[in-house]
């Protein structure tokens, strides 16, 4: 239901993103999807990528911040409104959405996000049956 | 222009020596027989009262320093006893403990003489309404000034620092003509005074007396431009009275010492010889008639020269220069004592920290601002911004109640602050001063 993530700070000073990315590269990891939430003086670089874990570990050795994180991936039809949908099934049980961002995969929009409230998020998706990204699914990048 | 106490101020310079020859023979007996500290420190460098009997025997005498004054918190270097102290003065020190100075009355009324010939020199007479906007309280800016222009019978607001809308206000309303504050405050009320719909045309304002951090000839001209009015200098430091122990006259060349009563001397600070006439060095100050808590030779770690010579005024007191830096890392933020020591220690006690840091200090409009910047440790990042936020907040607020000004903390890149062997160089002033 949920799948990892890796979350990175990032200052806001040119070439700090540059020594993360390349990093990956060396590590021949793929990323899959990124978005950067940034407050005034820093950012934080959010990360689905294949082999999270093993990215975990490099990032971590080579004295860079990183934290290792379950979110949320639901996969939706790549259709008007979806996603409009989708949330409401969340609002409806007043659970908020701490941040989120989506991407396409194989022809299907992926709602990545995380909630102030794990476990009824997890009731929700089994209520209504919305399709989750299992983990090993973005593995084969 | 008038001279408060011409008597003094305008001595001959061999009845000054004269004079302070004989006052400071009194306070090394008077200190001899009652602060078991210089008691000691006499006694290991084989020094008696009786050595003691020109100005220029001064040479033989022990120095004091901000270390002394901590070590011997709090009352230990005060040699009146507790029933003849009328008054106490906090000022902020390294380590959290502050210095402590206490007054007696005799104190108190030298005080408000010195001080009186300060704000005689910038032109306040009996008609003037004085403005006190140095902060009242522990701090010796404001009552110090206070006193002194009681004193001369001119009137006082007691306006203190903040509520600066008000305080602009009452500047028109009043017809205030002169104010006394830190350059950095008046630059902030000038603005307000903008903000508020009035310029300097509507008000009376036409003297300024400023003083407790380091200013430049830039920021007289600004001040004077936007408030329209003269802007002097003001000098004092609370371990040896506070505002008072020098003020510049109508020539603008230097800041005459009040040296009857504290007496001057420059002293190259790594080896604490005298330098010669208009060489830098470190400002160092005796208290000639202090009852409460006289000081020896006591190390401002102001640098600046002096100079002698008669002014074109009329007085005969020697002058010091503008103050060029300090000989040690303190800095001067709006006014206030800022040791990087204090900042540092701060930043070790929360574990999400790691120990390297840089403070840097700035002007931003007219105000002075402190930047801390840190690096939060790996292990405690977390993927929510406002947990991170948390340990900012936590740091700040930490910082603000133990050095009583707020600072901004930046989170910086991990590794990204140089790591420093020893004594790194933590500290960047931006602030052009000279």
């Amino acid at each position: 239901m949920t799948v990892h993530q890796l979350s990175i700070f990032v200052e806001n000073r040119q070439g700090t993103l540059i020594k993360v990315l390349q990093l990956l590269k060396e590590a021949n990891v793929q990323l899959i999807a990124s978005t950067i939430a940034d407050t005034v003086e820093y950012g934080i670089y959010r990360v689905i990528c294949s082999e999270p874990e093993r990215a975990f570990e490099i990032l971590k050795a080579q004295g860079i911040s990183v934290a290792l994180s379950d979110v949320f991936a639901i996969e939706l039809d790549d259709e008007v409104g979806r996603a409009a949908d989708t949330l409401t099934l969340f609002s409806e049980e007043e659970i908020s959405i701490a941040y989120m961002y989506s991407f396409l995969l194989n022809g299907k929009g992926i709602l990545v996000f995380r909630t102030d409230n794990e476990e009824k998020t997890r009731k929700v998706i089994e209520e209504h049956q919305l399709k989750y990204i299992p983990e090993k699914d973005l593995s084969k990048y | 222009m008038a001279v408060w106490n011409p008597t003094k101020e305008c001595m001959s310079r061999d009845e000054m020596s004269e004079l302070q020859g004989r006052r400071l023979h009194k306070i090394v007996d008077y200190v001899y027989h009652n602060t078991p500290f210089y008691r000691h420190k006499m006694q290991e460098l084989g020094v008696e009262p009786d050595d003691i009997t020109t100005i220029e025997d001064i040479v033989k005498l022990p120095f004091t320093t901000k270390k002394d004054l901590r070590d011997n918190y709090p009352f230990g270097l005060q040699a009146a006893p507790k029933t003849e102290l009328v008054r106490v003065h906090a000022s902020s020190g390294t380590t959290g403990n502050p210095t402590i100075v206490g007054y007696t009355r005799k104190d108190i009324g030298v005080w408000s003489e010195v001080a009186a010939r300060c704000f005689t020199a910038f032109g306040v007479g009996r008609d003037d309404t004085f403005s006190v906007a140095y902060g009242y309280g522990m701090f010796t800016g404001g009552l110090g000034a206070h006193y002194g222009i009681e004193n001369l019978g001119a009137t006082v607001l007691p306006a203190s620092t903040g509520n600066t809308e008000k305080h602009a206000r009452l500047i028109h309303d009043l017809g205030i003509t002169g104010i006394a504050c830190t350059p950095s405050y008046a630059l902030h009320l000038a603005e307000t005074i903008e903000k508020i719909g009035l310029s300097k045309d509507d008000l009376n304002l036409r003297i300024g007396a400023f003083g407790a951090e380091p200013w430049t000839e830039n920021m007289r001209r600004e001040i004077e431009g936007r408030l329209g009015l003269k802007a002097y200098n003001i000098y004092g430091l609370s371990e040896i009275m506070g505002p008072g122990v020098s003020y510049e006259c109508e020539m603008q060349h230097g800041s005459h010492i009040n040296e009857d009563h504290f007496y001057p001397e420059i002293v190259n600070p790594d080896t604490l010889q005298p330098v010669g006439k208009d060489t830098v060095g470190e400002l160092v100050f005796t208290t000639l008639t202090k009852e409460g808590m006289p000081l020896l030779r006591y190390r401002t770690r102001d640098l600046c020269t002096l100079m002698g010579g008669e002014c074109g005024c009329g007085r005969t007191s020697v002058r010091m220069s503008r103050i060029i830096g300090r000989s040690d890392d303190m800095l001067i933020i709006r006014g206030i004592n800022v040791f990087p020591s204090q900042i540092e220690s701060v930043i070790l006690s929360i574990p999400e920290f790691e120990p390297q840091y840089v403070i840097i200090a700035d002007r931003q409009g007219n105000l002075d601002t402190l930047q801390i910047q840190v690096e939060v440790r790996p292990e405690f990042f977390t993927d929510d911004v406002r947990t991170i936020e948390s340990f900012q907040m936590r740091l700040a607020d930490k910082i603000r109640s133990v050095i009583s000004i707020s600072a901004s903390v930046r989170v910086m890149f991990p590794g990204s602050i140089e790591r420093s062997q020893g004594k790194g160089n933590h500290v960047i002033d931006k602030r052009k001063l000279i």
